[in-house]
């Protein structure tokens, strides 16, 4: 549905007389399949919707090629309009029309014929189950029903890719359970969904696939499950006091049965091991043997974020 | 074809919004209503014309111009609003005609400009004023083209700078000295040399003397076709510009 090579993009940035470029996307090659939740995940600034906006027509890339639901982005980008929907991070609502006119406006402007227009404003209005407020300014709606009018916009045309740019950001739990719901609603009608989110609970329960996008760069691509896999083993985090973390990593370091150690700033050790109900037992031994005192040790399975700290080297939720 | 039906959709958008909300067509009308009851009155002595009527022929058509270039070079700020809602960025990602998002939108702002116009005329009337309809009509199209060059400029601009702070300084550093250079409150023609020399190279000084004619009658007057010429140029050349700034991407 979506093949991108080498997509590239630099802003120009100006502070006081110098002028400094900025590589926000430097050379991105994604695949997306039909009919997948595909999300992009990164810390905010990682140039995740400045890909998004390349792809959706609105800005140029300066480099690369892209082809979305067979349509060439850069000699083409009129059909990619006609084929793709997007949803912009910031709302896309005017205060003082009603849900309904601009709805009608959208399909309109996408060409489609009055009566037609009027026909798949009411049929989205009832899907996202809006027809009670459609007619109300939407200056009058939650952010929650808001959210569902900018969506409803976005698919009015029935494209076969819609992008969807962080969709639960500022929603409330209930919202974005009710969001999430939407979107794989979407989805279950054949629609190629393309979100960006900075939420790992959102990547790892909503999409299909996710690449994880720092410093414009794609830095691991697949599905939740193999990315969390390809971090073999499990997770095993020690507490420590600060001053004790460096002595307690030279001991563990050379353990046979630690494959991988990384320490916290703030005090303790995160050790990537293939078992941790035989791991810990032994990791306790060596630092009782040391005198190092902790002050907790716990296994979990390695998350989205553990994938995303292999990778870059920082926490998504530091960053 | 697509450009007509994209033009008059986009229109007939701002057109209701505008409609939902009129007050501000009076508003806009107010300040040279007030020109109109407490400045004019003054004319007649101080140009020293032999009627009030012969005064207003020569006020008017000065007001009617002031309102067109105003009325359209702050147009800019309800798009930045727009820019500020996605509704320009969600446009954007449609197929819908670039020229179409400028032009449905000057569009509206020439009808509005017209209906104060028309407004400000029938005042006039009560002040004696008579203008033949023939001369009127062709005096509206020429602030209709005046509205449709500054509302796009404005819209252009405001693309480009994308800011209430930045655009309102902008457009009055260029609104002042046109609208002193072009004659509009008190004719030129009482000016020194130097003045009335650097005025020839204000559009709108033309525009002025244009309307100016046709509202004593002087149709042949060559004022008028040039008045007209110039400014059709300048609009063509406005909108042309202001369409390439909703075509480009905007960040």
């Amino acid at each position: 549905m979506i093949e991108t090579r080498g997509l590239r993009k630099s802003f120009r940035s100006r502070a006081g007389r110098e002028t400094k470029t900025v590589d926000a996307v430097r050379g991105v090659n994604l695949e997306v399949a039909e009919g997948e939740i595909f999300g992009f995940l990164g810390p905010n600034g990682a140039g995740k919707t400045t890909t998004l906006r390349m792809l959706a027509t609105l800005i140029e890339p300066d480099g690369g090629e892209a082809t979305i639901a067979g349509a060439d982005l850069r000699t083409d980008p009129a059909e990619v309009r006609r084929r793709i929907g997007y949803v912009a991070q910031g709302g896309s609502t005017w205060d003082e029309s009603t849900a309904r006119e601009e709805l009608v406006l959208q399909a309109r402007m996408y060409g489609i014929g009055k009566a037609e227009a009027h026909r798949r404003a009411a049929r989205a209005l009832d899907a996202f189950q809006l027809t009670e407020y459609a007619d109300r300014k939407c200056k009058t709606y939650s952010g929650g029903q808001r959210r569902r009018v900018e969506i409803a916009l976005g698919i009015i045309h029935e494209p076969k890719i819609v992008f969807l740019d962080e969709p639960t950001t500022g929603l409330d739990p209930q919202s974005r359970a009710h969001m999430w719901d939407e979107i794989r609603r979407l989805r279950a009608e054949g629609m190629t969904v393309f979100i960006t989110t900075h939420y790992l609970d959102e990547a790892d329960a909503l999409c299909d696939r996710i690449a994880i996008m720092d410093h414009g760069e794609v830095v691991a691509e697949g599905t939740p499950a193999a990315l969390k896999r390809e971090i073999s083993g499990e997770v095993v985090l020690v507490g420590l006091d600060a001053g004790s973390t460096p002595q307690a990593a030279e001991l563990l370091d050379t353990a046979a049965y630690v494959n991988k150690l990384e320490t916290i700033d703030t005090g303790g050790l995160r050790l990537f091991v293939d078992e941790g109900a035989t791991a810990i037992p032994q990791i306790l031994r060596r630092l009782d043997q040391g005198g190092i005192e902790l002050s907790s040790i716990e296994l979990h399975r390695p998350s989205l974020d553990d994938v995303f700290l292999t990778k870059t080297g920082r926490s998504l939720r530091e960053s | 074809m697509k450009l007509a039906r994209d033009t008059w959709l986009i229109f007939r958008r701002q057109t209701q919004l505008l409609l939902r909300n009129p007050v501000w067509i009076f508003v806009g009308v107010f300040q040279p209503v007030m020109y109109l009851l407490l400045f004019a009155p003054l004319l007649k002595p101080a140009l020293n014309a032999s009627t009030q009527a012969a005064a207003y022929k020569i006020f008017v058509p000065g007001l009617l111009v002031l309102l067109a270039i105003f009325g359209g070079l702050f147009q800019g700020f309800g798009l930045i609003a727009e820019l500020r809602a996605g509704i320009i960025e969600r446009s954007r990602v449609t197929p819908v005609s670039r020229l179409a998002l400028l032009l449905g939108r000057s569009l509206r702002d020439v009808v509005s400009l017209l209906a104060q116009a028309v407004i400000i005329t029938l005042l006039a009337l009560l002040f004696d004023l008579r203008v033949s309809l023939g001369y009127l009509l062709l005096a509206y199209l020429m602030l209709a083209l005046i509205a449709l060059m500054t509302s796009a400029v404005s819209y252009g601009v405001a693309l480009k700078v994308k800011s209430e702070d930045a655009l309102a300084p902008l457009m009055n550093t260029v609104a002042q000295p046109v609208l002193l250079l072009s004659g509009i409150l008190l004719p030129l023609t009482f000016a020194p040399g130097w003045l009335q020399g650097v005025a020839k190279w204000n559009p709108f000084s033309w525009a002025v003397d244009g309307v100016r004619a046709l509202f004593v009658g002087e149709l042949g007057n060559d004022k008028v076709w040039q008045g007209l010429a110039i400014i059709t140029v300048l609009a063509v050349a406005g909108v042309f510009w202001a369409a390439r700034q909703f075509a480009r991407s905007v960040r």
